[in-house]
């Protein structure tokens, strides 16, 4: 595991896209060779799409050979919404960069039947060859995607109930009307993530910060599910000061010591204007 | 490959790097086009697949709806109400010549005419969509004969007329026929004026008031009935006075029936109304404020004697007299010099500058649903405009009908 401590979250957010850029770079993504990209939600990964579409619009990155995939999407709201993934990533990224709107893919949460959804978006994953790097958010509850407490840790694409805790984080979206907030979603399964070559996760804010504990000091467990990347060959959390004010000092200690080797992944950051 | 063709077959233009008017404010976004219409992005990325055809750099530019004027008598040397054999071709004239104002839509508007004169205009224009042959005609508007002598202004007073045979009668005997009208500018002081303004509105033709001494209570009275324009304020009608304000007063009034606007006409051009009298009216009733340039013969003409109606006019400078008079006679402003002098004199927004051109003459003429807004489905009548509000290029149905240096 690597974890890379920015100082706050504007930095985090930068590290993080110029991860994703040099990722993407490295790769030299062709028509024949698609980059696929795992994608989240969120107020956390807003930073790192503001950082993506300035390099976009400064001609450092394309994303012309790039197949997203987000992680999930609300169950029954409509897809115009504001509060949808669908307008998220519409708004927040898609429609500022040049990606084909073919390869962007959100599963549908209006869709008539889930459960076939659910497995037709693991074929198209399976198809695109699988997930080169996926990017997760978690909640303060250390649920990544829609994987909340208890999720199986082995889990596939499917139909999953938000907790309560979810819901009421969430009413602040809905003009703080509980009975509007959806309370199914579709979500990638823990083992989808798994099955990414490379998992980026972003945990920025002190309200984070016993998360990012449970997630990396203490055992796997399915009441924790961003804990099962610690099995994960690659796995990266890219945080800021505050989320680290659960941890031990000396964990801290340890990889703010690794920066300068950490920091060898984004420097040089690569341009395909050097190409 | 872009356009999805299950859809429509039809190139998308994606307007990019500009700045647009939406939901009454300006906007970092880009304007999506197909079909001469304005296309929903997130609706063809997510549902079609589809992506632009064709990108328009805008350079930074604002993109505003195109604009309406709902009162303009001619210009260019062309006067709507002088009767020929071949209207259309003036028509036509002035139509393409007011696209480089910005303007994409209008209502030719005929001074008080004697009967023969409508009965011979009025047949020879439909309502039509504009293109790059000229700004699109909404229909006419009739101003006069049915107003006041006392408030006649530059209108004739031998061709005024009275609702003697009780309404209806008496403006099928005057016009001919009201099909292509859009808005009728009438005295609600004349007998029988009410019932004439119910069967308008009914019809779906704007009332306007105008050339009139009503008092506040006879102008309410209209609105109830259905009138919703005043034409240009303050001009042609009682000054406003504190016991009893005439149909100034209508701006703040509590007697229009809820939901309802008045709306009301406005000559920016610095002459008509004086800078601290349209920041009274501005500030008292912003959502009303509809600029008109109520543009004559000579717009665009060099000074000397013209024709306007059954009349000669005289230019000086901005200025437009009856020949040998100090009466004002008609405007020979452009639209967008109305915009500019409007923000500079008010101090509002440019939104709301913008908008008193587009937004709200389409809300006078109930044509929201296709005209005056940008929003997704409405027609692709756009003007792009600098920061100090130039014109740079005038698009009609997403087309391109005039540029700047073009």
């Amino acid at each position: 595991m690597r974890l890379v401590i920015l100082d706050e979250y504007d930095l985090a957010s930068e590290w993080a896209a110029k991860y994703i850029r040099n990722r993407i770079i490295q790769f030299k993504p062709s028509a024949e060779r698609y980059f696929t990209l795992g994608l989240p939600t969120g107020s956390t990964p807003y930073g790192c799409y503001q950082k993506l579409i300035e390099y976009y619009r400064n001609g450092d990155i394309s994303f012309k050979y790039v197949k997203t995939f987000n992680m999930d999407e609300y169950v029954g709201l409509p897809r115009a919404h504001p509060e949808s993934y669908h307008s998220y990533m519409w708004n927040n990224f898609f429609k500022h960069i040049d990606i084909d709107p073919a390869n962007a893919h959100i599963l549908d949460g209006n869709a008539e039947d889930l459960e076939a959804e659910c497995q037709a978006y693991e074929q198209k994953i399976a198809e695109a060859g699988g997930i080169e790097l996926f990017v997760g958010g978690i909640g303060p509850d250390g649920h990544i995607a829609f994987n909340e407490p208890g999720s199986s840790l082995v889990s596939r694409t499917r139909v999953k109930t938000l907790a309560k805790d979810t819901i009421v984080a969430n009413a602040r979206f809905f003009g703080n009307n509980l009975s509007k907030v959806p309370t199914m979603a579709l979500t990638v399964g823990v083992g989808t993530v798994m099955d990414a070559k490379e998992v980026m996760i972003l945990i920025t804010g002190a309200h984070k910060a016993f998360a990012l504990y449970k997630a990396i000091e203490e055992g796997v467990n399915h009441m924790w599910t961003v804990s099962a990347f610690q099995q994960h060959p690659r796995t990266i959390f890219v945080c800021d000061e505050d989320a680290t004010l659960e941890l031990r000092v000396k964990t801290v200690k340890y990889f703010k010591g690794l920066m300068h080797v950490h920091n060898k992944l984004v420097d040089p950051v690569l341009s395909i204007k050097d190409q | 490959m872009p356009s999805n063709r299950s859809v429509s077959d039809a190139p998308i233009t994606q307007f990019i790097n500009c700045r647009i008017l939406r939901d009454h404010r300006l906007q970092r976004e880009d304007l999506w086009v197909r079909d001469g219409r304005i296309l929903d992005p997130e609706k063809l990325f997510f549902d079609e697949q589809g992506y632009a055809d064709k990108r328009v750099d805008c350079e930074g530019s604002i993109i505003a709806p195109g604009f309406i004027d709902v009162q303009i008598n001619g210009g260019y040397g062309i006067d709507f109400s002088q009767p020929s054999e071949d209207v259309g071709s003036g028509l036509s004239f002035v139509a393409k010549k007011i696209l480089e104002h910005g303007v994409t839509s209008f209502c030719p508007t005929l001074v008080t005419s004697p009967p023969h004169v409508y009965h011979k205009v009025l047949p020879q224009v439909k309502v039509h969509n504009g293109g790059p042959h000229g700004a699109g005609v909404l229909g006419f508007h009739l101003e006069g004969p049915f107003i006041s002598v006392e408030k006649k202004g530059a209108h004739p007073e031998k061709f005024l007329r009275t609702f003697r045979s009780g309404g209806i009668k008496d403006l099928i005997e005057a016009y001919g026929s009201l099909d292509n009208v859009a808005m009728v500018t009438l005295a609600p002081e004349l007998a029988s004026s009410q019932s004439v303004v119910r069967e308008l509105s009914q019809r779906g033709i704007t009332v306007s008031l105008g050339h009139s001494v009503a008092n506040l209570s006879q102008a309410e009275d209209a609105v109830q009935h259905g009138a919703s324009f005043i034409t240009h304020l303050f001009n042609a009608m009682l000054p406003f006075h504190h016991r009893d304000p005439g149909i100034v007063g209508l701006l703040t009034s509590d007697r229009v029936p809820a939901g309802r606007t008045v709306y009301y006409g406005m000559i920016a051009d610095g002459i008509h109304t004086n800078p601290a009298a349209l920041r009274i009216a501005h500030r008292a009733h912003p959502a009303g404020l509809v600029l008109v340039t109520d543009a004559i013969t000579a717009m665009g003409l060099p000074p000397g004697r013209h024709t306007l109606g059954q009349q000669e006019v005289e230019i000086q400078g901005l200025h437009a007299y009856v020949a040998g008079t100090t009466t004002l006679c008609g405007s020979i402003a452009t639209m967008d010099m109305c915009v500019r002098h409007f923000k500079q004199a008010s101090g509002c927004s440019v939104e709301e500058a913008l908008e008193a051109a587009s937004l709200h003459p389409a809300q006078l003429l109930g044509i929201c649903n296709k005209k005056g807004n940008l929003d997704f489905g409405s027609d692709a009548d756009l003007v792009l405009l600098d920061d100090e509000l130039n014109i740079e290029a005038t698009y009609i149905s997403g087309e391109q009908v005039w540029g700047k240096g073009a």
